[in-house]
């Protein structure tokens, strides 16, 4: 029985993870498919709050750019900072990046999510506009999402604009106020973000 | 001697956004005071604002629609000047149709025919109407119950409030405009169901944004920033900083 388990246990996961990799190259489809399967995961009563973070975080570590995005949110001191605190840094806004996202997403109810448009902003960037109808009668939501493209075969999220709001900037700038009041240490944002992740 | 107060005020105060308007309106006016006055207005937002969200969201949907329209009907009142004054003519005729429809047919702005019949119905302020001749914010500042705002933001309110919205002018300022009339009371209870409307509109927001910050004041201020930018242009294309990241 127990090996059962461990059998179908395995299979969910190498089912998650090709699931997670095989979306369309086209920055349109990959958005709308990936979505679109996020949303029949996530309203699964089947699954429990676990299993729906774990598959969030193989989702998120497949298909976002988690590595641009910290270094994005680090702002120019990325330029100037040590090697290593960097690599630190890294590691850190990953694990930080995860717990944020999940904590967010594992009580998602479910919406319908509609694609409608794509634009080729540079040969490194797409911008994906979308739109989510909320089930109870709230507004629809507009999301851009930015889309890398430097490989055509395997585009990546960058960024999520909700609203005209951008997630990745938010980020930046808080990361940003933090470290202006603490003289450029990345070693205090990694020291905050590592308090984070305790609590 | 109240008018020249508030002429002396504004001034003060535009020649601060004037002295600021080249630069970065991300720079703090006077931070550490700015983010006492956010603890405290996170303090009330826990204590009142929340709690009376939370109770709202128990109401019917129809109430709460009704609610929301009827606030943003009245919002149009100061929308229509500021359409004028950015030479947007085409959206002011919207939003005095809209203002009309609603009122009479919408039975006084409770309900939403206008929208229906395709008029857009966009709110603006004086801030925002600054903005897009290009007046810089200035610095930001925290201000207790309003929240975030900028020097250009805050005159604009100012002046919003003292000359061209017709409803601070009957209600906040009880002057009596073709025989309508209103008293404090009206102003106040209006602008506490649009925050309210708006509070509970966005529980979960908060509550995911306070959840995941490790400095809320600065995503908050970011937040602000970013939205009032977008207002201003009339768009949410956000700049592209992203391209040195890949060189």
């Amino acid at each position: 029985m127990k090996k059962l388990s461990l059998v179908l246990i395995s299979l969910l996961l190498i089912t998650n993870i090709s699931f997670a990799t095989n979306y369309s190259s086209d920055p349109k489809l990959f958005v709308s498919e990936l979505i679109n399967d996020a949303i029949s995961k996530l309203s699964d009563k089947n699954l429990n709050k676990e299993e729906k973070a774990n598959f969030i975080e193989q989702i998120a570590l497949a298909n976002v750019d988690i590595n641009a995005l910290g270094l994005y949110t680090l702002g120019e001191i990325r330029k100037s900072a040590d090697k290593s605190a960097i690599e630190k840094y890294q590691k850190v806004f990953e694990k930080y990046f995860l717990k944020s996202l999940t904590s967010r997403l594992t009580d998602y109810s479910s919406n319908k999510f509609e694609v409608i448009n794509a634009e080729k902003k540079s040969s490194n960037y797409t911008i994906v506009n979308s739109r989510i109808v909320q089930s109870d009668n709230q507004p629809e939501i507009k999301i851009d999402w930015r889309i890398y493209t430097k490989n055509a075969d395997k585009p990546l999220i960058r960024d999520l604009i909700v609203e005209g709001l951008s997630l990745a900037r938010t980020q930046k700038e808080e990361f940003a106020s933090i470290l202006n009041s603490n003289n450029n240490d990345i070693n205090f944002l990694i020291s905050k973000l590592e308090e984070f992740l305790i609590n | 001697m109240k008018k020249i107060k508030l002429i002396t005020c504004s001034l003060i105060l535009a020649l601060f956004v004037n002295a600021n308007a080249e630069s970065n309106s991300e720079k703090e006016c006077f931070e550490n005071i700015s983010r006492g006055i956010f603890q405290f207005n996170q303090g009330f937002d826990k204590a009142i604002m929340k709690p009376v969200a939370k109770a709202y969201n128990k109401l019917p949907e129809p109430v709460k629609k009704g609610t929301g329209n009827f606030t943003s009907n009245i919002a149009t009142l100061l929308s229509i000047p500021n359409h004028l004054l950015q030479g947007e003519l085409r959206l002011a005729t919207h939003a005095t149709g809209s203002f009309l429809i609603n009122s009479t047919i919408g039975v006084l702005g409770l309900g939403n025919p206008a929208a229906l019949m395709g008029l857009e119905n966009q709110k603006e302020d004086l801030g925002q109407t600054l903005g897009s001749y290009g007046v810089g914010g200035g610095c930001y500042f925290v201000l207790p119950f309003l929240g975030p705002t900028t020097v250009r933001d805050s005159l604009g309110m100012i002046v919003d409030n003292n000359y061209l919205d017709p409803f601070a002018k009957v209600t906040w300022h009880e002057k009596e405009i073709k025989s309508i009339s209103g008293t404090k009371i009206d102003y106040v209870g209006v602008k506490a169901a649009d925050a309210i409307d708006f509070r509970s509109d966005n529980i979960t927001n908060f509550d995911n944004l306070e959840k995941n910050s490790i400095d809320l004041y600065a995503a908050t201020k970011s937040l602000y920033l970013q939205n009032r930018k977008n207002k201003i242009n009339n768009s949410s294309d956000n700049d592209d900083d992203w391209g040195n990241l890949d060189n």
